[in-house]
């Protein structure tokens, strides 16, 4: 990956959660966060988050709404600056980088409410994300514009190919607005990976999806990351699907981190039950 | 036949309007701002066709081509140094930035040329056509056909291209596009450029079709492109096209049929009937704001 603005690599600890993919054991983390923190005003809306996800780990990002959990993806983007702490992708550090640079860096999002560009179509969105990986310069943007360059058919195949891996090929010249509910948000995990990002970010993927549908991209979920050896980091409301394919889970709750660990340790964590239930009466 | 032929003529005047309505459609979709100061960018243009063709003695299209890379160099510096302060501002700051740019461009011609006005070059000499008993006007047809080649080479760039799927990306949702790695300020400056250098055209076409220039000659054809824009449904590139083309032809029918000096009026209160029936314009999208 080529990259514009070289920042300074950093060296870094390894993931500090015991239980890790294997394979991505004493591998470098693709993500981390040091004492990351963020205030609006007076509001301290994300304090102290210090994490590191594997560079093939499924990880989910929980807690009870208004935790701050979204805040934290905007943080990770760079749609927010932080107050306080590091981010660090790949190694390097994301201080002072727009989204765009950032993106370049190896993370890409899709968002809680869906945002694909709805006037255009279901390949020109992918094509958009493919917009990294196609170099072109405004010259030769109009220089084969009308003789159909190579690197627009380069886009093209590769755009229909990460279409095929969801099934949505044949809906490839329809406007992306048009397209039904389900598959709105598939496209924009396409357009996501057409990035070619080292960390996947899905906001709430399984939202407004019934049971089997949820299956479905849980399945999808596991075959994104066996496919494209990356790590995906998600947020989630449904328990079955976090405690289903969540291999690291970090609790979120006031913007603080109360537990972190593998499934069954955060179905036993008392704090926990206690964030998502309240305190037993009479204690 | 006289018919036919104000028609032609209002389609040629309106063709120019539709370069320079362009302009500010594309960048009030792309920066979300209106650029008064466009208008003026057809003043530079003229002048420095002017410059070029008659005091520098270069071949006509030599400096009608330089006077396009004068003013997309404008239309940039303009853009960095005056609007991207400006970016997280109220929209009010920029609006009240660019009519300070228009004040500053006019005065700025003004010391440089003087307040007179200056003669246009005719760099085009063709002689007229006649079919029966209607005739165009040599320029009418150079101004046509190069808009219109002009307008045909902007739709393809902006559905075709990388660039042009970044630039209609970035008028949909800035932040998305941000996070598919498209950099929303290198976007913006390249719409700036590509609206500059339709303006720089269009004012080497206007000066052609009027013989003279002056530092205020950009503000009245700028106030009538945006018109245009707004007529079209601002945003809409389509639209602008379609916009500048039906003012100019309203005009010219207006100042053949009514009068001459009620033509401005009669534009103006076509916008107003327009905006009453159909409040997004010609080719305005509604914006459903989600509750």
């Amino acid at each position: 990956m080529a990259l514009r603005h070289k920042a300074s690599r950093k060296m870094v600890s390894l993931p500090t959660r015991a239980i890790i993919p294997e394979g991505d054991v004493d591998k470098r983390p693709i993500l981390e966060t040091h004492h990351l923190g963020i205030d609006f005003g007076g509001l301290t809306a994300v304090d102290d988050l210090t994490l590191a996800v594997g560079p093939t780990e499924i990880c989910g990002l929980i807690g009870p709404n208004g935790a701050g959990k979204t805040t934290v993806f905007n943080l990770l983007t760079s749609v927010y600056q932080p107050t306080r702490g590091t981010i660090l992708i790949d190694g390097y550090d994301t201080k002072g980088k727009t989204s765009a640079q950032v993106n370049k860096l190896g993370i890409a999002r899709t968002f809680q409410n869906i945002r694909l560009f709805s006037n255009m179509s279901v390949i020109d969105n992918v094509k958009i994300g493919l917009h990294n990986n196609v170099r072109t310069n405004i010259l030769s943007s109009f220089t084969h514009s009308f003789g159909y360059s190579n690197v627009e058919k380069v886009a093209e195949q590769r755009a229909r190919e990460l279409l095929s891996f969801f099934g949505m090929d044949n809906l490839r010249n329809t406007q992306a607005g048009a397209l039904p509910y389900g598959a709105q948000r598939r496209l924009e995990i396409v357009r996501a990976l057409a990035t070619n990002p080292g960390i996947l970010l899905l906001d709430e993927p399984a939202a407004g999806m019934n049971p089997s549908e949820t299956v479905e991209l849980m399945e999808n979920i596991r075959r994104i990351r066996d496919t494209f050896q990356i790590a995906v980091m998600l947020i989630e409301h449904d328990m079955n699907l976090v405690m289903g394919i969540c291999e690291g889970i970090c609790v979120l709750n006031y913007g603080k981190i109360i537990a972190k660990g593998t499934p069954d340790e955060i179905k036993a964590n008392p704090k926990v039950i206690e964030a998502y239930l309240g305190k037993k009466a009479g204690n | 036949m006289n018919f036919l032929s104000n028609l032609i003529s209002g389609l040629s005047l309106g063709s120019i309007y539709a370069l320079i309505a362009l302009g500010y459609t594309m960048v009030y979709g792309i920066a979300k701002m209106l650029n008064f100061a466009h208008g003026d960018i057809i003043m530079v243009g003229a002048f420095a066709t002017i410059v070029f063709i008659n005091n520098l003695g270069l071949p006509m299209i030599v400096g009608v081509l330089l006077s396009v890379v004068v003013c997309v160099v404008v239309g940039v510096l303009v853009e960095r140094i005056a609007y991207k302060p400006l970016r997280s501002s109220p929209p009010l700051s920029v609006l009240i930035t660019a009519i300070g740019v228009s004040y500053f461009l006019q005065s700025l011609a003004q010391v440089i040329f003087g307040t007179n006005q200056k003669n246009f070059p005719k760099f085009i000499e063709i002689t007229p056509v006649h079919i029966n008993e209607l005739t165009i006007k040599g320029e009418s047809i150079v101004t046509m056909t190069v808009t219109f080649s002009l307008m045909v080479a902007l739709s393809l760039f902006i559905s075709k291209t990388k660039i042009g799927k970044a630039m209609r990306a970035v008028s949909e949702d800035k932040q998305a596009a941000e996070l598919m790695g498209i950099s929303v300020n290198k976007t913006i400056t390249i719409t700036f450029a590509i609206g500059s250098a339709l303006a720089s055209v269009a004012g080497s076409f206007y000066g052609l079709t009027y013989g003279f220039i002056g530092p205020y000659s950009g503000s009245m054809p700028g106030i009538k492109a945006f018109v245009a824009a707004v007529f079209g449904g601002i945003g809409s590139i389509p639209g602008a096209m379609l916009g500048g083309i039906l003012l100019g032809i309203i005009e010219n029918l207006a100042k053949a049929y009514v009068s001459t000096e009620l033509s401005d009026a009669i534009v103006f209160g076509v916008l107003i009937v327009v905006l009453l029936v159909k409040p997004t314009g010609l080719l305005g999208k509604k914006t459903n704001e989600k509750v």
